[in-house]
């Protein structure tokens, strides 16, 4: 075909394409372009020029091996409902604009990490761009009839010219909209489009070679089972090509949500989440429909040409061959839109990345800053346009020093293995909130560097130096070293082996790196936020309890030179009207910050967006909001968690004094009962012995020998007394025991008290003849309540002459000073008080078990009224340990 | 034959009035401080009837009464319970135990009396 009539046949499709875009752009809310097969269309942007033919190639070379690449995205479809969802609704949710954005938002907005992810996006798809580059060259050399002419200068180059014209295309329908998370419907129309361009002329030339110049699959079957080396091409040679399998199809399932104009097709560009359910068993499908024909096209195409021709080209050159140029152009045309679909949204994709995540936060924020809002929008448009116009034209000239002499696939394969090494951090980031920026980062400069060593030096060193020395003997010879057989696995193809090590060590310094370093507040906010995307408006809200100072003014002028002025007055009234804020709030809140981070973020980049927005925070001081925002980090985890468990610690602590007060009420109440009960035993005993003997006593006719009344007579009086003495000392020791009871404390001669004590016991101490002796006869003066003094010293007494033994017995009572206290002691050489008695001696009705003699005659509750006395006096009373004949008593009482 | 009754209480005035009262009954009486002084006499003499006290010291009188109902020359012997506790639960417990009277102080003597004569007689 003639080169002009070429030309005007791009050309007019091309013309076809933008009034499709621009009738896009016009009826943006159509139903015709927002419904879930132009979405699903859309997403087969993944059929570029190399699906359509260099599938055919390897087809022809290798057989099924073509395979799968797109058994990847097949088995990645199902899981779309759950992770393409969740990534769609997060970049929603922060506008997200890029996979860069996407990635360094995860990762707390990491301005590097954006850059990186963005660097990696060029390196991965500017040799794919150059591929389709080729491609069109390829076809169009093939198409022309001029055969002899080889363009050798770029003006002269017809690749150039085409390259020029998408990015045209690119830049017009790309770059619209200064935000770039706003849809870009137009080009998805012209992109869905395509995808069925593409797939109707390929089922055509599939048709038309298998049943026109063929007999039919079986035919051609036939056939080319009669030809040698035909078992290789049709089956799995081994566990070697298992594994290249399976890295390829890890590979392809990666790419299908990693390469930029595939996260720009299905995340950036989904209208709705619901398309995704028709996409899951429809996209799958197109591939399915797309590989149908792939085997016997290139079957026909080695038995028509054998291995003359470039296999990759047999669907064009079949119908060449037979003199069908219509065909020929059908099939032209079907891949030249695979090309233009891919370059542009690539383009658009990586312009997107380039502005925001490395152009701007990189240089022009400051001057943003300043500008006015037109301007700004202006200067944001135009780093795009420059970016993709840029973008192509790199790949051009890759695609003239290197392309030439690879072949699609490989080309292919390259772009994959550097996009995969997005995925640890892409993927693992999703679904698990320890991943760390520091760790994303190491991840993929590792990868990266693996990646570049095995794959694309290789190469670069072979087109220059012309040797492949490096391939054969590896780095500085060492056999470990070699790239496509790094530390001896040989068997793996070039790719998957790259693509194997690479992501081996990605994912390794991944998990080391996240498990050992822990991220900042900001990091773990969004790690939080994205991981636990459902829970993501309450988290958004409260992420950061904010406590700079910030004018709403302030902020509004920073969205006034974006948006403009009118947008941003917009925002601004329905952000009050939500959070139900006056509009004529002054200071902002951690809210507004967010809300205008991510208003800013379509535009910038959430980097810049964050770096912008910062700028007019009063307290830039990182250090106190750095402190502030550790302390709110996690607010769940740390702050209320905090409050929690204080809270409960308090209820708990508060419970458990409710219940020690409880217990001491009711073994209060037990005590009060017990000692009722005590008291009213004590009680009854006498009364009984009165009431019995007043009986016998009256009764008249029973003549009493006279000494049994006498002593009937006694045991009454004896009785009453007791009975006295024991109601005096329950009130006593009640009043003690409730502190009613006032000391009268006087200054005065402890030695006078303790000789009226004597007297006082002297009449008990004779009838028994105890002696008792008055050790220090020294006058001493202090303040105490002598009455009530006399009654312990009277008690202790009376106690020891009850345990002596009568004539022998001898009780000793002295005095001395000890450390800011009297100590008074009495001594007696009774039987003693039993060890274990000791401590129970002062409890009130306790009397020792061990009494063999006849019970004496006390009211049980001597040495407690005494204890409580001494207590009174802020005096000790206790027992004297390890006393060999008798007990020794001793009370103290304190002076100044 | 006398009948023979075990007085065990630690009240000596108590004690008097009962040993006189018995003894004009006839009884022939036997006096404890406690219960192991009791149990001693019991080892040697078989009472009709042992007249309890509860709260005693060394062995109280809801020990001796199990010693009683576990000794078989006692199974004859009577035993009334005399004694200030006078809560229900108290009376109670002691009945379970197999006392076959329980009597409160303080008490009427005639009443004792009557109450002793009924179980020997």
């Amino acid at each position: 075909m003639n080169n002009y009539a070429l030309i005007t046949i791009i050309v007019i499709y091309l013309v076809v394409l933008f009034y499709i875009a621009f009738l896009g752009e016009k009826k943006r809310q159509s139903k015709w372009v927002n419904n879930p097969y132009v979405y699903t269309l859309s997403l087969a942007v993944y059929c570029s020029a190399w699906t359509y033919y260099g599938s055919v190639g390897i087809a022809a070379n290798s057989g099924i091996n073509f395979l799968p690449i797109y058994l990847g995205p097949v088995i990645a479809a199902p899981l779309w409902i759950v992770v393409l969802r969740k990534i769609i609704r997060i970049s929603k949710q922060h506008k997200i604009s890029s996979i860069a954005d996407f990635i360094s938002l995860r990762y707390g907005n990491s301005r590097f990490l954006g850059a990186l992810v963005t660097i990696i996006c060029l390196f991965g798809t500017l040799p794919y761009i150059s591929l389709q580059l080729k491609a069109v060259s390829e076809t169009f050399e093939i198409m022309s009839d001029d055969s002899s002419y080889v363009s050798t200068t770029v003006i002269d180059d017809s690749t150039f010219y085409v390259a020029l014209l998408l990015a045209i295309f690119a830049t017009f329908f790309g770059t619209q909209n200064t935000d770039a998370s706003e849809k870009h419907k137009g080009i998805i129309a012209t992109v869905a489009f395509e995808s069925v361009l593409k797939l109707v002329f390929f089922l055509a030339i599939g048709i038309y070679v298998t049943f026109y110049l063929f007999d039919g699959t079986t035919d051609i079957y036939n056939q080319i089972s009669t030809t040698e080396n035909f078992k290789e091409l049709t089956t799995l040679s081994g566990v070697e090509d298992g594994f290249n399998w399976f890295f390829l199809i890890g590979l392809s399932f990666m790419a299908i949500f990693l390469l930029p104009r595939q996260f720009q097709v299905s995340v950036l560009e989904n209208n709705r989440e619901k398309h995704l359910k028709k996409a899951i068993w429809l996209f799958p499908l197109y591939l399915l429909l797309f590989n149908l024909f792939v085997i016997f096209i290139a079957w026909a195409g080695k038995l028509t040409f054998g291995s003359t021709q470039n296999a990759e080209y047999y669907s064009l050159l079949l119908p060449l061959e037979n003199g069908n140029s219509f065909f020929a152009t059908l099939v032209f045309l079907g891949g030249f839109s695979a090309v233009i679909s891919m370059v542009i949204v690539s383009t658009l994709a990586l312009s997107t990345m380039v502005s925001n995540n490395l152009i701007i936060p990189y240089g022009f924020l400051d001057k943003f800053i300043k500008n006015q809002p037109e301007r700004n929008s202006k200067y944001i448009k135009n780093i795009r346009r420059i970016s993709i116009f840029t973008i192509i034209i790199t790949a051009y000239f890759f695609y003239v020093s290197f392309s030439k002499e690879l072949s699609l696939y490989s080309i292919g394969l390259i772009s994959f293995v550097i996009i995969s090494q997005l995925a640890p951090s892409f993927f693992i980031g999703l679904y698990w909130n320890r991943g760390s920026s520091k760790a994303a980062i190491t991840g993929i400069i590792v990868g990266f560097l693996i990646a570049i060593y095995t794959l694309i030096l290789p190469f670069t060193l072979q087109a220059y130096t012309g040797t492949d020395d490096f391939t054969q003997y590896g780095l500085l010879g060492i056999e470990a070293l070699k790239p496509n057989a790094l530390f001896g696995i040989d068997f793996l193809s070039p790719p998957a082996h790259a693509f194997f090590w690479s992501i081996t060590f990605n994912m390794l310094c991944y998990s080391v790196f996240s498990l050992t370093s822990k991220g900042n507040y900001r990091e773990r906010n969004y790690a939080e936020m994205f991981v636990d995307s459902n829970n993501f408006s309450t988290l958004q809200d409260s992420a950061l309890v904010w406590k700079g100072e910030a004018y709403v003014a302030d902020i509004k002028n920073v969205l006034i030179r974006f948006l403009g002025e009118k947008r941003a007055t917009r925002a601004l009234t329905i952000f009050f009207t939500k959070y139900k804020l006056p509009q004529d709030t002054q200071l902002a809140d951690a809210r507004l910050i967010n809300f205008s981070e991510k208003l800013l973020t379509g535009s910038i980049g959430s980097a810049s967006a964050k770096i912008l927005i910062a700028s007019v925070v009063k307290e830039e001081q990182i250090s106190l909001v750095e402190v502030l925002k550790i302390l709110e980090e996690s607010k769940e985890n740390i702050v209320s968690n905090k409050v929690l468990l204080d809270k409960s610690n308090e209820l708990s602590q508060l419970s458990s004094k409710l219940k020690d007060a409880n217990e001491e009420l009711i073994s209060k109440d037990k005590q009060k009962d017990e000692f009722l009960d005590t008291v009213a035993h004590e009680l009854k005993t006498p009364i009984t012995g009165i009431r019995a003997a007043t009986e016998l006593l009256m009764d008249e006719e029973d003549d009493m020998p006279k000494e049994i009344k006498a002593q009937f007579l006694k045991n009454i009086l004896q009785d009453s007394d007791r009975l006295g003495r024991l109601i005096h000392n329950i009130l006593d020791f009640e009043k003690l025991e409730t502190g009613r009871l006032h000391l009268d404390m006087q200054y005065q001669d402890l030695q006078k008290t303790i000789q009226k004590a004597i007297s006082s016991i002297s009449q008990i101490a004779a009838k028994k003849e105890v002696k008792i002796l008055n050790k220090n006869p020294h006058a001493f003066n202090t303040n105490y309540d002598e009455d009530r003094i006399l009654q312990v010293l009277t008690n202790l007494l009376s106690n020891a002459i009850k345990f002596c033994t009568a004539k022998t017995g001898q009780i000793e009572i002295d005095y001395k000073l000890g450390n800011q206290v009297m100590e008074i002691s009495v001594k007696d050489n009774g039987k003693g008080i039993p060890e274990e008695d000791h401590k129970f001696i002062f409890d009130k009705f306790y009397q020792s078990q061990d009494q063999n003699t006849r019970k004496p005659q006390g009211s049980g509750l001597g040495l407690a009224i005494t204890k409580q006395i001494v207590e009174k006096h802020n005096g000790k009373i206790w027992a004297k340990k390890d006393v060999k004949n008798g007990a020794i008593l001793v009370f103290t009482i304190p002076f100044k | 034959m006398k009948k023979k009754i075990l007085i065990v209480d630690d009240e000596p005035n108590i004690v008097m009035s009962l040993e006189y009262t018995f003894k004009k009954q006839d009884f022939e009486v036997f006096i404890a401080r406690d219960g192991s002084e009791a149990l001693e006499i019991l080892k040697h003499h078989i009472p009709n009837v042992v007249l309890l006290d509860v709260m005693m010291p060394n062995v109280d009188g809801y020990q001796t009464l199990k010693h009683i109902k576990n000794t078989d020359s006692l199974k004859d012997t009577k035993v009334v319970f005399l004694t200030a506790k006078n809560k229900a639960s108290d009376i109670e417990k002691g009945l379970k135990l197999g006392a076959d009277k329980y009597l409160t102080k303080p008490f009427s003597v005639k009443k004792i009396v009557s109450e002793i004569l009924e179980l020997v007689t």
